[in-house]
């Protein structure tokens, strides 16, 4: 068997391949191995219990999905006594998702959720399009200093990997991704959802009870494997791509533009085993072209300054 | 539940719009309990992209089958495929209707495609739970609404089936003229029903609300069938929220959320924050 294992910081993945946060549960465990995936990654959580949104919350579009949950979770106190006790059978590393209001919400969650043996890693969601952070306009991974502040609160807080959630609505991707690194980041997560919306005709209203929401699926992949490839030149520590990606081809593409690991989200939706497909289908691929380990596909893309021999 | 590549038996339109699928599966013919659903993969590609949920019609030997109206175009899509074809299904999903014993009579209410399901519930209660199927006192009724006559499904089914069936339609082209949640009310009014009589009703919220209403005025327990917006139906993505009261103490507090698809799709009305 061809070796896919992939390094995210501290972490050892034992294949690039994980769930995206919010897509996955438990549940799941009755139609695919979980413990066949690289990582766990877990609903995010909030301090404070949220109650979410109004429905409706899905609307279909073209080849993708909006989403309006507005991040529904119990809170840190529920998730540490009844969540993660819950965890035991997992035998793969466990990341646990967390968003805040303030840079001293967040460290809080990753200072409780840093000292839990069975959290191996905490991704730090800057990007969730379904929420406000408090007072501020726009989300914290759209403007650098304040997701420098959250990341490097975070980064004292908890000495666990640390992965930053981007999200692909911004101007300019890399000067994110470079606050986030600067700050402490073990890696990026490229990306969230991006603002979107749809509209009912024959009632006239929105199709999500929030109005707006975010756009995953198909549609989104060409654009976030784009902002992919634009970092991995810019980027020194590993990226995790993650928006459309529905089979192993997809997890191809973006590994070749650079992506150490990937996310699989919306897919898992439509067909349940599509993670586990997707781990056999780039082993095949490696294998298929002769490839030693990663290493020879990731950044593999060829074109100009990329292409090394 | 599982993820199943079914294979189809029969697919026929049994009225303008309305089709009858059978799936093999014996599988799904021995876990599925009566108010639960299947989704279903529409097309082999990314469009349309969500799976779309389906309620278990009928148990029958060896499989189930499906009842399911052209919305738009999933539907359009599966109404297409022929006997041979291969549908990817994944079920059973949710809580299906509680039939915890009982001796009083039962009601089923079916707006439109909520008949599907009460199919599946009337064979469960006459050929599983026994109940006794009396047309005076403590029978099962049926009451079927529509628009018109021909939207008027499986009345035959009910009957063959012992029970009393009631049909309303908002033209008059069968059955009484109006809505069916007039003439349940109007039975109600006339007929002494026994104690520990059920209502387990189906169809367009609207109508919910009516029959959860007439429900709580006469006390009569009252299960009720929701429908939402879904993803994932088995309860991972939180996309399929209902408000549900909650009243610890039976003091109201407000509301939380419940997810249709896995804490439901069957709620008891009385819960429900309409
Ligand atoms: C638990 C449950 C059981 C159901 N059982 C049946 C049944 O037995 N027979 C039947 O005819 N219909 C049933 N429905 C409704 C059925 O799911 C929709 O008619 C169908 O999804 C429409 O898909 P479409 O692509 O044809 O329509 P479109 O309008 O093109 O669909 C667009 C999107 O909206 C969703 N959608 C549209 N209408 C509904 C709806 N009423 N409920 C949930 N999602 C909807 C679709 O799934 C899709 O994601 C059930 C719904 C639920 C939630
Ligand atoms: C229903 C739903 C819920 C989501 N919830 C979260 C969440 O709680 N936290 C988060 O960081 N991302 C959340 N996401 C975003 C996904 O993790 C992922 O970044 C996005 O959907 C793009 O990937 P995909 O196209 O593979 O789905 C959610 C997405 C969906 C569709
Ligand atoms: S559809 Fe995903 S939670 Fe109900």
């Amino acid at each position: 068997m061809v070796d896919i294992s992939v390094k995210i910081g501290k972490l050892k993945l034992k294949n690039p391949v994980m769930s995206a946060s919010g897509t996955f549960g438990l549940e799941y465990g009755e139609l695919l191995d979980i413990n066949s995936l690289g990582a766990l990654v877990l609903k995010t959580i909030t301090y404070e219990p949220r109650q979410g949104n109004p429905a409706p919350r899905i609307a279909e579009v073209s080849s993708g999905m909006l989403n309006s949950i507005g991040l529904e979770n119990k809170g840190l106190e529920d998730f540490v006594k009844k969540k993660v006790p819950k965890l035991k059978g997992i035998k793969i590393p466990v990341i646990a998702s967390i968003a805040g209001n303030n840079a001293k919400e967040y460290a809080a969650l990753a200072a409780r959720l840093g000292r839990i043996a069975k959290i191996a890693a905490i991704e730090v969601n800057l990007s969730c399009p379904n929420v406000r952070h408090g007072t501020r306009e726009g989300l914290i991974a759209q403007d650098a200093e304040a997701t420098q502040d959250v990341i490097s609160a975070v980064r004292k807080a908890a000495s666990c990997a640390l992965i930053a959630k981007l999200t692909p609505n911004v101007s300019d991707i890399s000067k994110i991704a470079l606050a986030a690194q600067k700050a402490g980041a073990d890696a990026l997560l490229v990306a969230n959802t991006f603002p979107a919306m749809a509209v009912d005709i024959e009632t006239g209203k929105p199709r999500l009870g929030n109005i707006t929401g975010g756009l995953s699926g198909p549609a989104l992949k060409p654009v976030i494997l784009k902002m992919v490839w634009e970092l991995y030149n810019k980027i020194e520590i590993p990226i995790i791509g993650c928006g459309g990606i529905m089979d192993y081809k997809d997890a191809v593409e973006f590994m070749l533009c650079g992506a150490s690991a990937i996310q699989v989200g919306t897919a898992t939706f439509v067909n349940p085993a599509a993670p586990v497909e997707i781990i056999k289908g780039i082993g095949k691929y490696m294998k298929e072209k002769k490839m030693a380990g990663p290493g020879q596909l990731i950044g593999k893309i060829k074109v100009g300054s990329l292409w090394r021999l | 539940m599982k993820q199943l590549m079914l294979e189809i038996t029969g697919n026929k339109e049994i009225s303008e719009g309305f089709y009858r699928m059978r799936l093999e599966s014996a599988y799904l013919a021995a876990n599925s309990k009566p108010g639960q659903f299947v989704e279903v993969k529409c097309s082999s590609g990314p469009d349309p992209l969500l799976r779309r949920p389906l309620g278990i019609h009928r148990v029958v030997k060896g499989g189930i089958e499906l009842l399911y109206k052209i919305i738009g175009r999933g539907t359009g899509l599966i109404a297409r495929m022929k006997p041979g074809d291969t549908l990817d299904v994944i079920g059973p999903l949710g809580n299906g209707f509680d039939l915890s014993p009982h001796r009083g009579a039962d009601i089923l209410v079916a707006g439109g495609h909520g008949v599907a399901p009460l199919v599946a519930l009337a064979d469960s209660l006459v050929n599983s739970v026994g109940r006794i199927v009396d047309r005076e006192k403590r029978g099962i009724h049926v009451f079927i609404g529509a628009k018109t006559a021909k939207h008027i499904l499986c009345a035959k089914d009910f009957g063959k089936l012992g029970c009393d069936v009631h049909v309303a339609t908002e033209d008059g082209s069968g059955g009484s003229k109006g809505l069916i949640t007039n003439s349940l009310a109007a039975f109600l009014n006339t007929i002494h029903y026994p104690l520990c009589t059920t209502i387990y009703a189906c169809g367009p919220t609207g109508m919910l609300k009516a029959v959860a209403g007439i429900a709580m005025e006469k006390h009569i327990p009252c299960q009720v069938s929701l429908e939402e917006r879904m993803a994932c139906g088995v309860g991972v993505c939180l996309g399929c929220p209902v408000k549900v009261t909650r009243s610890p103490g039976h003091q109201v507090t407000g509301f939380e959320y419940k997810m249709v698809c896995k804490d439901g799709p069957v709620f008891n009305a009385e819960d429900i924050a309409w």
